[in-house]
């Protein structure tokens, strides 16, 4: 228990940290706000369009399969610890395991996911 | 922690009189506030460094006038007062939050980003008592906070609300997103090895000398499950030649182009203190950790326990230079290329490793 209030100390003195240089700047810095200067940047002409374009496909399947392998390798993290006791069987299972994922991948791969083109 | 405590409430100081709760508290700030310190002062160094290793190997000099008129250290020169200088001045810069943006969130974003990465120190071992929170998931848990990353430069492009970020953004959500698979799975060709996630069980796994490192064992089935794991890592931090996200020539800076005063500076300080963790975790898994190189030799003398964080933070530093010399050496990938190395390369190659020291450790 006490090794995860440890933590959750670490993140709120990681963000005093911050949040207290933050406000260092924001009392030093000069604020002189202006037209011309709060325009989003874009190669120095004022923009057109807003940014919220549909993306390309691309980001989506990467995110997709992201998900999806993700997933599956938490399922190593508790088999590779008992590994040694597991010994030979647990060696086939994985086996098995890391087959249908790799089965996947070349499915993926196959079917164009994996390109950027 | 406990014998901390304990050890305080039996001394004879003023301190002895508080209750445990409170003592508890004192420590878990003190010691949060000493390694947030020190990876912020660390990352602080490194900027400084790479200025001066790209430059010597640009065969330029890199900063030199700046200093400081503080007696003892007026003569020491070659600018090391530069990066403190250039801190100091971005606390006096203006702080612009463009018109278009979502003010909220683009505040948010880099203090997600800084704390995701700062909050990754608390568990690694920087000796075999200096760590703030020994966990028995340690390496586990800093692959899943080192994940929250990715919302801070996701967030930060979205809410800038400007082309350049928004692309930039992306990229580098899609980039590390993808590099994370291949360095989550190859670290547990390690976890295997060791059958522990806690950082200080895999370290002591290595005791006893260069040639017990895990970097040396099984080879080169280890090589090259080291390989994958710098360069998956070095991916993640979005260093070049991985550092397309703000590759400055096409997305002017990513996703922190609208950034400016101290909240740019603290998506740089965190990009630093990454690259600090990557060589402190790397050099816990796969060379040794804080034990000494030397092993039971010198009379053991570099085995004593004051020795143990030089010893990490040294590996660590190595393993920066690496990354440094890298990137002033190659050239940019294309983003085609970036995915071919993840998907086509490294996650084959990973699985491989898994399964080859899976058969290896039976027969």
């Amino acid at each position: 228990m006490e090794k995860i209030i440890a933590v959750l100390f670490m993140f709120a003195v990681s963000a005093l940290l911050a949040l207290i240089f933050f406000t260092l700047n924001r009392l030093l810095g000069p604020r002189k706000e202006s037209v011309v200067k709060s325009v989003p940047f874009e190669t120095g002409r004022a923009p057109i369009t807003l940014p919220t374009h549909r993306m390309s496909i691309k980001f989506y399947m990467i995110a997709i399969l992201f998900v999806l392998f993700d997933v599956e390798m938490i399922f190593f993290y508790p088999w590779a610890v008992v590994f040694r006791k597991l010994g030979i069987l647990g060696l086939i299972e994985m086996g098995i395991f890391i087959l249908v994922l790799f089965l996947g991948l070349v499915y993926a791969w196959k079917k164009g996911a994996l390109e950027w083109e | 922690m406990q014998e901390l405590i304990q050890a305080v409430q039996n001394s004879q100081t003023f301190l002895s009189g508080l209750s445990e709760a409170a003592l508890a508290i004192i420590f878990f700030v003190l010691f949060g506030l000493v390694f947030a310190t020190v990876a912020a002062v660390c990352a602080l160094v490194f900027v400084y460094l790479e200025r001066k290793i790209s430059a010597h190997m640009q065969d330029r000099l890199g900063p030199m006038e700046v200093n400081t008129g503080i007696p003892l250290l007026k003569n020491i020169g070659h600018g090391w007062a530069q990066t403190l200088a250039d801190a100091f001045k971005l606390l006096l810069k203006e702080d612009i939050v463009p018109n278009a943006a979502d003010r909220r969130l683009h505040l948010i974003a880099p203090f997600i980003l800084f704390c995701a990465v700062i909050a990754a120190f608390s568990v690694m071992p920087f000796g075999e008592k200096l760590v703030v929170s020994d966990m028995n998931i340690g390496v586990f848990f800093v692959l899943a906070i080192t994940s929250f990353s990715v919302i801070g430069v996701i967030l930060a492009g979205w809410a800038s609300n400007n082309k350049w970020s928004l692309l930039g953004g992306m990229r580098s959500a899609a980039q590390i997103v993808s590099y994370e698979i291949p360095s989550g799975l190859v670290v547990l060709v390690i976890v295997m090895q060791v059958g522990s996630l806690r950082f200080n069980d895999i370290v002591m796994a290595q005791a006893g000398g260069i040639l017990h490192w895990h970097i040396f064992q099984f080879f080169p089935l280890n090589l090259i499950a080291f390989i994958i794991s710098f360069l998956a890592t070095l991916a993640e931090a979005n260093r070049a030649p991985f550092d397309l996200p703000e590759a400055e020539s096409e997305l002017t800076a990513g996703f922190a182009t609208e950034y400016s005063g101290f909240k740019w500076a603290i998506f740089y300080l965190s990009e630093y203190a990454n690259m600090f963790l990557i060589g402190i975790f790397l050099s816990a898994l796969f060379l040794g950790g804080w034990t000494s190189p030397f092993g039971s030799l010198f009379g053991g003398f570099f085995d004593k326990p004051g020795w143990q964080p030089v010893w990490i933070i040294l590996k660590a530093v190595a393993i920066i230079f690496l990354q440094m010399w890298l990137r002033w050496t190659l050239p940019r990938l294309r983003v085609d290329q970036l995915m071919y190395t993840s998907w086509k390369v490294l996650t084959p190659f990973a699985f491989v490793t898994i399964f080859g020291v899976g058969l290896w450790m039976l027969f």
